[in-house]
C-alpha cells in the first residue's frame, strides 16, 4: 500500500483518535453556509402551515369561523380540533404519561396555545389567514400560581376530573387535587425527619428556581410528506431523538412505522427543546395527509418562547443539619413544580421529577428525603431538562445553595464546609441516601486544585479588605467569590431504570468497513452542534485503527441508523460512545482472526497494535487494519463470512457522574446593581477525555448558558397569564458584550464501566454554571446579612437587594 | 398581481430582478425565492444577527427589511464571502479556532466580522466583542469566536504586507 507511515508514533498521530483536538469536520459546510437545517429544505409543490393562537390564558372556546381565511387566496385549508377528532388525533400523549390537546378542544389552556393550523403556498398567505379566522373565546379565571392552584376551586382539566367530582389516579398516582398531578417521593421520610428535629444545627431555606427557556437559536420546526402512492411518510424536523418520534408518529397516526422515515437534518442548537413532541408536527403530518402536498411549520421566535418546552419552575424548600463542627447529618427537600397546563415534561417515565433525587450532590449526607408536587397551572406546557440531565440543575443548584446556607448559619468557610462533605476517593461506587450509585469520584483533589488556582485565600483576604473599604466609604463595589462543586448523572441510561414511552435507552451503532479501509459508521443518536461526525470518529479510529479521517459518521435518518434514543442529557457520548467502542471492538475481533489466517498463525499469536495486528514477538510481521479489510472482501477464509461489519446495541450498566469545581470572582456595583465577572475557573472531570478542544467549546458554551440563566433570563408572566418574555427584546440571550473569558481546567478520572471511560461533559458547566454564577451574587452581600435571594439575579434585583439591606444610605 | 413591484437586487455578484410585494422581507426573498440559504432566521426582530448579510457596505439584519427597500442595492452574503476553492480567512479561523458548534449563527457571525474587519483591520479584543454584539451565539460562548477574528485579523495583516 502507498504513503505507510512506519514510525509508532507517526502512525499513531495519523489516526488522530482519542485525545486529539482534532478540527471539525462539519465545519466546512456550517462556515461556508452550506448546512442543511430543516427551513432549507424544500420540496416540490411545498405548502407552509401556521398557528392560529390563543390570547388568552384560560378561555372557553365558543366558536371558531374559518370561512374568511379560507377566502384568503393561497390559503389551501384550515384545521381545527373538530378536524383532527374524527382522527383521534385532536390530543396526543406526552411523554410524562399526560394526554395534550393537539388543537384547542373546547377550551385553552395557556396564552399561544394552538387553535387552528392555517395551510397555505407560502408564509404570507398563512399570516393572512391566522388573521382571518375568528374565534369566540368566553374568558376563565386564570391561575399562574402553583400554590394557588392547589387551593382553588377552579378546575383546570375538566378531562381529568370524574363526573361525580372525585379525581382518578394520574398516570404517577394519586393526585390530591384537581390541579394537583402527582406526588413524587425517594428517600426516607421518618428518619431524615427526625435526623433534622434532632440535630445541633439546622439551616431553612426556601428559593425558586424560575422558569426560563432553552432556546436554541433555531427554533423548531419540520417538514412532514406523505406519498400516498407509496404509503411512505417523511418527516424531517429539528428532532433530538429522531427515532423516537417515528415511534410516536407511528403509535398515533396508525401508519406502520416501516412507512415512516424520520430524518433530523443539521440542527441549530437544541439544549433539551427539541426532544419533545409538539402539535407542529401533527398537524403537519395531518395537513401533508389531507392535502396530498408536502407542508413545512417553522416557529417564529415568539411561538418558540411562549409555548415550546420552559425549563425549570421548580419552588424548592430545603432542610440542611449537620453537626457543630460542620458534618451534614441530613437532608429534607419539597418542590412544588409548575408544570403548565399538561404535563408534557421529557423524563424518563420512572421519575415524574427526573433525577432530581440527585439533590445530596457530591456529599456524603447519610439520610435523606426529597417529595415532589407536580401543579396544573395556567402556563405553557413541555418542561425540560435545559442543558442538563433531567432536573440536575435544579438539584445541583438547591444543594449548592443549602451548603452556602449552611456555611453561613455555622459561621464557616463554605469551602471548607464542602471539603469535609464530600464523598471521599475510596468511598466510590457510591450509594447514594436517595438511591443513585455513583460510578467514580475524586472530588477533593478536583477542589484543592481548583482552589490553589484561584488563590481562594487570597481572594478571600482581598474580599475582606474590599468589604473595609466599602464600609470606610472608598468604594462603591462589593466583591462575591462563587464556589460551586458538582456532581452530573448523565448518560441516560440503564434500561432498567430509563425509559421514555416505555423506549429503553440503550444507543447504538452500526459500523462497515469498506473494502479500501475507509468506513462509514451510523449511530442512533444526533448532533445538535456537538461535534458528533468528529468524535465519534476519533473513538472508531482509536478502537479499530483506521484513521479517523476514513471515517464517515452518519447520524439522524431512521431508515438508516440503527434504532437509538437519541441526543440529550449528556448520553452521547456515555452510550452512543460506548455503543461505537463495542461495534468497533467487535470489527476488531474479526480482524483479528483474518489477521492470523493471512499471517498463518494461531489468533492468539497476534496482537493488536495501533493500526495493525503484530505476531508476538516479531514485530517485522504484521498485517495493517487496511490490508485486513481488504482481505476480508477478498479472501476466502474458512469459518469466516466476508465482509466487515458489527453492531452494538449497547444498554450501559450504569449512569456515569462527571463532576467539576468551579469559582467566580465578581464585582458588583451596589448603586446600579451592575455586574462585572473579573474571572471564571471551571475544572471539569469527564473521565476519559475524547477531543479536548470540543470539550473546551462546550464548556465555553455551556458556562454562558449558565450566566444568562442566574443573571437576568427568565420567561414570566403576568397575574392574566400573558407572556411579558415572548421576544429576544425581552429574554435575555447574553452576546459576547456581555460574556468573559473563561479559564479552562481538568482533572481525569475514568468511569469504571465504560468501555473508554468517558462521562459525557456538555451539560456539566451549565449545572455546575448556574450555581457558580448565583453563589458569587449572594455571597458579595453574605457580610450584610444576606443570606439567599432568587435568581435571576438581574440588575433591579441586585440593586433591590443593595437596598433591602441598607447599602444605600 | 398589480402590487408587486419590480425589483433589482445584485446578490453576490450577480443581478437579479424580478416582481415582488413591497411587503415582502428581504430574507425570504433571499431563502425562498433565490435560494441563498446561508443566511439564517433566528428571530424576525433584529435581536439575533443570524440573517445577518452586507447592503452596500453596510452590515444589515435582513429579516426586518423589505426586500422593496433593498432594491438598486448590492447585498453580500456568506455565500459571497469564499467557496471551496478561496475560502474567507475567516472561514478557515472560525475552523482552525473552534469558533462554531451547531452552526447556526455562523453565517451571519462570519459576515459580520468581514465588516468589521473591514472598518477596523486591527480591533482589540473589546472592540471584537462591542463589534460583534449584534449577533448571538447559542453555543460557543464567544470565547472562540473572538479568538477567530483575532486570528483571521492577523492572518488578514499579513498577507497585505506581503503584497505591499
Ligand atoms: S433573524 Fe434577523 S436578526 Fe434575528
Ligand atoms: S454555533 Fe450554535 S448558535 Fe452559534
Amino acid at each position: 500500500m502507498k504513503d505507510e507511515v512506519t514510525s509508532r508514533e507517526d502512525r499513531v498521530a495519523n489516526l488522530k483518535g482519542m485525545g486529539c483536538s482534532r478540527k471539525r469536520v462539519e465545519d466546512a459546510r456550517f462556515t461556508q453556509g452550506k448546512g442543511n437545517y430543516v427551513d432549507d429544505i424544500k420540496l416540490d409543490g411545498m405548502l407552509f402551515g401556521d398557528f392560529v393562537r390563543s390570547p388568552y390564558a384560560h378561555a372557553r372556546i365558543k366558536s371558531i369561523d374559518t370561512a374568511a381565511a379560507l377566502e384568503v387566496p393561497g390559503v389551501l385549508a384550515v384545521l381545527t380540533a373538530d378536524d383532527l377528532r374524527p382522527l383521534g388525533l385532536h390530543w396526543m400523549p406526552t411523554l410524562a404519561g399526560d394526554k395534550q390537546m393537539v388543537l384547542a378542544d373546547g377550551k385553552v389552556l395557556f396564552q399561544g396555545q394552538e387553535v387552528a393550523f392555517v395551510v397555505a403556498e407560502d408564509r404570507y398567505a398563512a399570516a393572512d389567514g391566522i388573521e382571518l379566522v375568528e374565534v369566540d373565546y368566553e374568558e376563565l379565571p386564570v391561575i399562574v400560581d402553583p400554590f394557588e392552584a392547589l387551593q382553588s376551586d377552579v378546575v383546570l382539566r375538566e378531562d381529568l376530573v370524574a363526573e361525580d367530582g372525585s379525581i382518578p389516579d394520574g398516570a404517577h398516582g394519586p393526585r390530591k387535587h384537581h390541579n394537583h398531578i402527582f406526588t413524587w417521593e425517594a428517600g426516607d421520610k421518618a428518619p431524615t425527619e427526625e435526623v433534622i428535629a434532632n440535630a445541633e444545627v439546622v439551616a431553612e431555606e426556601s428559593m425558586y428556581y424560575h422558569r426560563t427557556h432553552p432556546c436554541p437559536l433555531e427554533t423548531c420546526g419540520c417538514v412532514a410528506s406523505m406519498d400516498k402512492v407509496n404509503g411512505k411518510l417523511t418527516l424531517w424536523g429539528t428532532f433530538q431523538a429522531p427515532h423516537a418520534i417515528r415511534t410516536v408518529v407511528s403509535l398515533i397516526s396508525g401508519i406502520e412505522e416501516h412507512n415512516i422515515r424520520v430524518i433530523s437534518p443539521d440542527i441549530g442548537g437544541g439544549f433539551g427543546n427539541k426532544v419533545g413532541a409538539y402539535p407542529g408536527y401533527v398537524c403537519s403530518v395531518v395537513a401533508s395527509i389531507v392535502t396530498g402536498k408536502p407542508v413545512k411549520w417553522i416557529e417564529d421566535r415568539m411561538d418558540n418562547l411562549m409555548t415550546t418546552a420552559f425549563a425549570r419552575d421548580y419552588h424548592m424548600t430545603g432542610k440542611i443539619s449537620a453537626t457543630k463542627d460542620g458534618k451534614i447529618t441530613g437532608l429534607h427537600c419539597h418542590v412544588t413544580a409548575d408544570h403548565g397546563g399538561f404535563d408534557a415534561c421529557a423524563d424518563p417515565t420512572k421519575f415524574p421529577a427526573g433525577f432530581m433525587n440527585i439533590c445530596t450532590g457530591s456529599y456524603d449526607i447519610p439520610t435523606a428525603f426529597l417529595e415532589v408536587d407536580g401543579v396544573y397551572t395556567n402556563k405553557a406546557p413541555g418542561g425540560v431538562s435545559y442543558r442538563c440531565s433531567f432536573r440536575v440543575t435544579e438539584a445541583v443548584y438547591f444543594i449548592e445553595r443549602m451548603i452556602e446556607v449552611l456555611a453561613i448559619k455555622l459561621d464557616m468557610d463554605a469551602a471548607e464546609l464542602r471539603r469535609i462533605n464530600f464523598i471521599k476517593k475510596e468511598q466510590f461506587p457510591y450509594t447514594a441516601a436517595l438511591g443513585w450509585e455513583y460510578d467514580s469520584g475524586d472530588y477533593h483533589t478536583a477542589w484543592d486544585k481548583a482552589l490553589k488556582a484561584v488563590d481562594y485565600e487570597g481572594l478571600r483576604a482581598e474580599q475582606a479588605q474590599r468589604v473595609e473599604d466599602f464600609k470606610a466609604g472608598k468604594t462603591r463595589k462589593l466583591m462575591g467569590i462563587g464556589l460551586s462543586f458538582f456532581t452530573e448523572i448523565v448518560g441516560a441510561g440503564p434500561v432498567k431504570n430509563c425509559d421514555i414511552l416505555g423506549l429503553g435507552m440503550f444507543d447504538s451503532c452500526e459500523i462497515r468497513i469498506h473494502p479500501t479501509g475507509s468506513a462509514i459508521a451510523r449511530l442512533g443518536t444526533i448532533s445538535q452542534g456537538q461535534g458528533h461526525a468528529t468524535t465519534f470518529a476519533q473513538i472508531l479510529a482509536s478502537e479499530i485503527g483506521l484513521p479517523a479521517d476514513s471515517i464517515t459518521i452518519e447520524e439522524g435518518d431512521t431508515d438508516t441508523a440503527p434504532y437509538g434514543l437519541g441526543t440529550y442529557g449528556s448520553r452521547s457520548t456515555p452510550v452512543a460512545g460506548a455503543a461505537t467502542a463495542m461495534a468497533g471492538r467487535k470489527i476488531r475481533a474479526k480482524a483479528q482472526m483474518i489477521a492470523a489466517y493471512l499471517l498463518e498463525v494461531h489468533d492468539n499469536d497476534v496482537e493488536f497494535d495501533v493500526d495493525r495486528f503484530v505476531v508476538k514477538g516479531a514485530p517485522e510481521k504484521f498485517k495493517t487494519m487496511k490490508e485486513i479489510a481488504f482481505a476480508a472482501y477478498n479472501q476466502a477464509i474458512p469459518g469466516i463470512e466476508p465482509g466487515l461489519e458489527a453492531v452494538s446495541y449497547y444498554d450501559p450498566p450504569n449512569m456515569t457522574y462527571p463532576f467539576g469545581a468551579y469559582v467566580c470572582v465578581m464585582d458588583i456595583d451596589v448603586d446600579t446593581g451592575v455586574t462585572e465577572i473579573r474571572r471564571f475557573y471551571a475544572l471539569d472531570d469527564c473521565g476519559t477525555r475524547i477531543n479536548p478542544m470540543i470539550i473546551e467549546g462546550q464548556v465555553h458554551g455551556g458556562l454562558t448558558e449558565a450566566l444568562a440563566v442566574a443573571l437576568g433570563q427568565e420567561i414570566a408572566y403576568d397575574d392574566m397569564g400573558n407572556v411579558k418574555t415572548g421576544t429576544l427584546m425581552d429574554f435575555f440571550l447574553p452576546t459576547a458584550w456581555e460574556v468573559p473569558n473563561y479559564e479552562t481546567d481538568f482533572t481525569v478520572t475514568p468511569s469504571p464501566h465504560h468501555p473508554i471511560g468517558a462521562k459525557g461533559v456538555g451539560e456539566s458547566p451549565h449545572v455546575g454554571g448556574v450555581p457558580c454564577f448565583s453563589n458569587a451574587v449572594q455571597d458579595a452581600f453574605r457580610p450584610f446579612g444576606n443570606t439567599h435571594t432568587n435568581m435571576p439575579h438581574d440588575h433591579w434585583r441586585i440593586w433591590r437587594t443593595a437596598n433591602e439591606l441598607g447599602l444605600h444610605d | 398581481m398589480s402590487n408587486k413591484m419590480h425589483i433589482k437586487l445584485n446578490v453576490n455578484g450577480k443581478d437579479e430582478e424580478f416582481l415582488a410585494e413591497p411587503r415582502e422581507l428581504l430574507i425570504y426573498t433571499l431563502r425562498e425565492r433565490l435560494n441563498i440559504t446561508g443566511p439564517h432566521i433566528g428571530c424576525e426582530t433584529s435581536h439575533c444577527g443570524a440573517c445577518t448579510m452586507t447592503i452596500d457596505g453596510k452590515s444589515v439584519k435582513a429579516c426586518t427589511m423589505f426586500v422593496a427597500q433593498a432594491s438598486g442595492k448590492s447585498v453580500t452574503t456568506i455565500e459571497g464571502l469564499g467557496g471551496p476553492d478561496d475560502l474567507h480567512p475567516l472561514q478557515s479561523a472560525f475552523k482552525e479556532h473552534h469558533g462554531l458548534q451547531c452552526g447556526y449563527c455562523t453565517p451571519g457571525m462570519i459576515t459580520r466580522a468581514a465588516k468589521l474587519l473591514e472598518e477596523n483591520p486591527n480591533p482589540s479584543e473589546e472592540e471584537i466583542r462591542f463589534g460583534m454584539a449584534g449577533n448571538i451565539c447559542r453555543c460557543t460562548g464567544y470565547q472562540n469566536i473572538v479568538k477567530s477574528i483575532q486570528a483571521a485579523a492577523t492572518e488578514m495583516n499579513a498577507a497585505k504586507e506581503a503584497a505591499e
